[in-house]
């Protein structure tokens, strides 16, 4: 679910920090130094970048086009490979057959199997493409927000972990204690309150 | 501030009263909701609600559906210790609605959808229509920190255990 999408999933995040200015051209140079490189020729099974908001599988981040107003526009892009286990066992067995038949024993060491199990995965994973995912997101840069357009366990722990690696900025979700933290309007003494809160007992 | 990881967890149960005392305000207190949304809009519970109750070894969940359901299972789920897990909300200002689903434990907000945008007649129109894709997402998001930020003000307050806490009390036993 893109960010244009009629419907949409958000997670926020407070950037803690900021980066050397001028701003656009730093983003940029890390965008650039961080976007996705493909891995369709290789035997890799999973990789994680920056990519463009408007042209995700080809990423351009020349002259602020990742520039809106205010904001700043980008994508987490996923790729993986996924190898059904089916495929993986079918290749795997025949292989060992083949070894077999070859070495004439009739048994092969654990090593011998775990090696072949990586050859075989290996093999197939140059065979198979990856299958992107992308994940917009909204960085307001003057107000230290991003919006990540995905509620996704996993690919929140990939942002957080991209972000950090790439801007050297350190995320923090909105979640119910961060949101109270940072929201303004608690008095010293009501943020002491609020650490020290328990669960409240509805039932009479 | 404490470890992230270390909060999400202890102070999850905020969420689920937020749910819980959003869905009390909505169902008996208007006047509290029209003092934080603007003007002559409105908030009302949309087509699902999550309750789960962790008070017995395992957890019971319990999932209302559909636009005309009976919210009445929710409340007795509430008698029996539930709190509200997941909320999905309507927001009328003028003649525009958005649906969202709000999830107690993260506060994040899926199934948003906000007003519809005429599509871009060509390029130049992009931007346009980003930016009132943006100020559409802003309105709803500054409308959940409004009602959140109420919500923390009064839940760190004497008045919580005083008065609210009574007050949603009898509105689940009545």
């Amino acid at each position: 679910m893109g960010l244009l999408s009629s419907r949409v999933s958000i997670t926020r995040y407070k950037v803690e920090g900021e980066l050397q200015a001028p701003v656009v051209e730093s983003v940029a140079n890390i965008l650039k130094e961080n976007a996705i490189v493909d891995i369709d020729e290789g035997d890799t099974e999973k990789r994680v970048g920056w990519t463009s908001f408007d042209n995700p599988f080809r990423p351009v981040f020349e002259n602020s086009s990742f520039v809106v107003g205010p904001y700043l526009i980008f994508s987490l892009r996923i790729d993986k490979k996924t190898i059904p286990p089916k495929i993986i066992k079918k290749q795997y067995e025949t292989e060992m057959a083949n070894r077999l038949a070859e070495s004439g024993r009739n048994y092969l060491a654990r090593d011998e199997k775990k090696l072949i199990k990586e050859e075989v995965t290996r093999i197939l994973a140059i065979r198979i493409p990856a299958t992107p995912h992308v994940y917009d997101l909204i960085w307001n840069y003057e107000a230290s927000l991003v919006w990540f357009f995905s509620t996704l366990a996993s690919a929140n722990t990939e942002l957080e972990e991209l972000f950090f690696h790439s801007f050297n900025l350190p995320l923090i979700r909105l979640f119910p204690y961060t949101m109270a933290d940072l929201l303004p309007g608690l008095s010293d003494k009501e943020r002491d309150v609020l650490a020290t809160l328990s669960p409240t007992d509805f039932m009479e | 501030m404490l470890d992230v990881s270390v909060s999400y967890n202890r102070y999850k149960f905020l969420g689920f009263e937020f749910l819980t005392w959003l869905w009390f305000l909505i169902d008996n207190d208007q006047e509290t909701i029209k003092k934080t949304v603007p003007g002559e809009a409105s908030l009302a519970i949309g087509n699902r609600i999550v309750l789960v109750n962790t008070r017995k070894d395992a957890v019971e969940t319990v999932l209302i559906k559909g636009e005309e359901a009976d919210l009445q299972e929710g409340i007795v789920a509430m008698r029996k210790g539930a709190v509200v897990a997941e909320v999905n909300l309507s927001y009328r200002n003028g003649d525009q609605e958005w649906r969202f689903t709000l999830k107690g434990e993260s506060l994040g907000v899926s199934d948003l959808v906000p007003p519809a945008t005429a599509p871009p007649e060509s390029p130049e129109d992009a931007e346009g229509v980003f930016l009132e894709k943006v100020y559409l997402y802003e309105s709803v998001l500054a409308l959940i920190d409004k009602i959140f930020q109420h919500f923390i003000k009064e839940r760190v307050s004497p008045d919580w255990n005083r008065t609210m806490v009574p007050r949603i009390r009898k509105w689940i036993s009545s």
